[in-house]
């Protein structure tokens, strides 16, 4: 069957021909490209895979803001470090987040000072937490885009419907539409095609970014994450853009409908209400959050007001990093004094920011 | 983040199932699922599955892209 068989989609000579067709097609294009892939899971394929290694000169792949991690500002952390602290509660969270440094410390900091951080691999781990200690109060840390806000909703339905009142959700959930937008809007990521998230799309289809297509001429293509899968988005883009005919195509298809899952977006849209959200490196962009609904307010740890920008380590590059306006090379610090061991900002703690995967797979 | 494997259901029971991936077993949430069936292929996310994976797709996307190459099985390491 083929999903036992992943090989399919890496098989060398379908990626081969998918070379040959891309050159092809790049050959006729009157200027360069600027490729961005939105997805942190993109970014990671495209280096392990050596991805851009393939590309003719005429394509330039760089890398956005689709690690949420990488995104999420140090007032968060600083936000669940001092919500630990004034209730001596459980703080329960996805590894990706535990290195990443806040305004003073990271969670890992934190813990190394006794603060209770556990880290799991589901949200559903830490209502069992909560069920196995039932005097304590217990926080997970929602961050994620719309692949993982619903898992999250769906374990806030678990939890009322066992009457688990000392856990709650901070959330930080982030959407994908509106920090596009504000990429193409502020210009100086001059970009022609967006490769769109897989698993984002898994669960939103493929509405919510005709309007990249339709109101700022930008080509994409939604795609999944297997070499044969990245190297048919790129075709995609690549014939868009050269005969001017930007749209939304889906190379995903085994996994992404039209209309993404309906019953997740449901879910979603019982769960949260859109607000405004801080992004590191972007600022805050109207309505790219996600927080609990009205509904959801007693399951609710509020997360810090999203105007407010945090203080981030000066040297650190991540903020255009993330537009798009710099690769990680161009970083004074990337590989002396900021390595995965010696993080100095997020894109290298997380290990699908772009400053880890070139790190990784490029040195 | 938001890495997300194919897994097969092998057992279902309301909300929860079973999914077999290499060789080990893992419950998972089915919340987010339109009617799952055991022998269905899913996307699993966190511990959830997000969406269940169309297998005609998956061949008809290899089977066309080898048409447009002209690949033949025999060029193919790892044929369909
Ligand atoms: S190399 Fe380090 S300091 Fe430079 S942008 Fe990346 S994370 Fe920040």
């Amino acid at each position: 069957m083929v999903f036992d068989r992943l090989e399919n989609y890496r098989d060398p000579a379908r990626v081969a021909a998918l070379r040959e067709r891309i050159d092809a097609a790049a050959c006729s294009l009157k200027r360069p490209l600027r490729l961005m892939e939105v997805c942190g899971g993109h970014t990671m394929a495209i280096h392990r895979f050596g991805i851009h290694t393939l590309m003719p000169p005429q394509l330039d792949l760089i890398s956005g803001p689709g690690c949420p991690v990488c995104v999420t500002p140090g007032a968060y952390i600083d936000a669940a470090v001092e919500w630990g602290e004034s209730c001596d509660g459980i703080v329960v969270t996805f590894g990706d987040l535990y290195g990443v440094p806040g305004s003073d410390e990271s969670l890992e900091e934190a813990a190394g000072r006794g603060l209770d951080v556990r880290i799991v691999y589901s949200p559903g781990d830490a209502l069992d937490i909560a069920e196995r200690h039932a005097e304590r109060k217990v926080v997970f840390l929602g961050v994620g885009f719309e692949t993982t806000a619903p898992v999250v909703a769906a374990t806030l339905g678990q939890a009322r419907s066992r009457r688990q009142t000392n856990f709650q959700v901070m959330s930080a959930h982030k959407t994908m539409p509106g920090a596009l937008r504000a990429l193409v809007e502020c210009g100086d990521s001059a970009l022609d095609g967006f490769i769109l998230p897989g698993h984002v799309s898994a669960i939103t289809g493929a509405e919510p970014y005709r309007f990249l297509a339709e109101d700022y001429g930008v080509a994409c293509c939604i795609t999944g994450f297997e070499p044969v899968d990245i190297m048919q988005g790129i075709l995609s883009l690549v014939l868009q853009c050269g005969r001017s005919e930007p749209k939304v195509d889906n190379r995903y298809g085994r996994a992404v409908r039209p209309g993404g899952n309906p019953r997740a977006l449901e879910l979603l849209r019982r769960t949260f209400v859109a607000v405004d959200s801080q992004w590191r490196g972007m600022g805050c962009i109207e309505g790219s959050g996600l927080d609990l609904s009205e509904s959801w307010s007693d399951y609710a740890v509020p997360a810090p007001d999203p105007r407010l920008e945090s203080e981030n380590d000066v040297r650190c590059s991540c903020g255009e990093v993330l537009r798009g306006v710099i690769t990680p090379p161009q970083c004074p610090l990337f590989a002396s004094s900021c390595t995965p061991k010696t993080p100095i900002g997020p894109c290298m703690v997380s290990s699908e920011g772009s400053c880890a995967a070139h790190y990784r797979y490029t040195l | 983040m938001c890495l997300a494997v194919p897994v097969k259901l092998v057992e279902v029971d309301g909300d929860r199932g079973l999914a077999q991936f290499s060789g080990s077993r893992r419950e998972v949430g089915l919340q987010l699922l339109d009617r799952p069936e055991a022998g269905d292929y899913v996307l699993l996310h966190a511990g959830f599955a997000i969406q269940k994976l169309d297998p005609q797709e998956a061949l008809e996307t290899l089977e066309l892209l080898d048409e447009m190459a002209g690949l033949r099985d025999s060029e193919l390491k790892n044929g369909i």
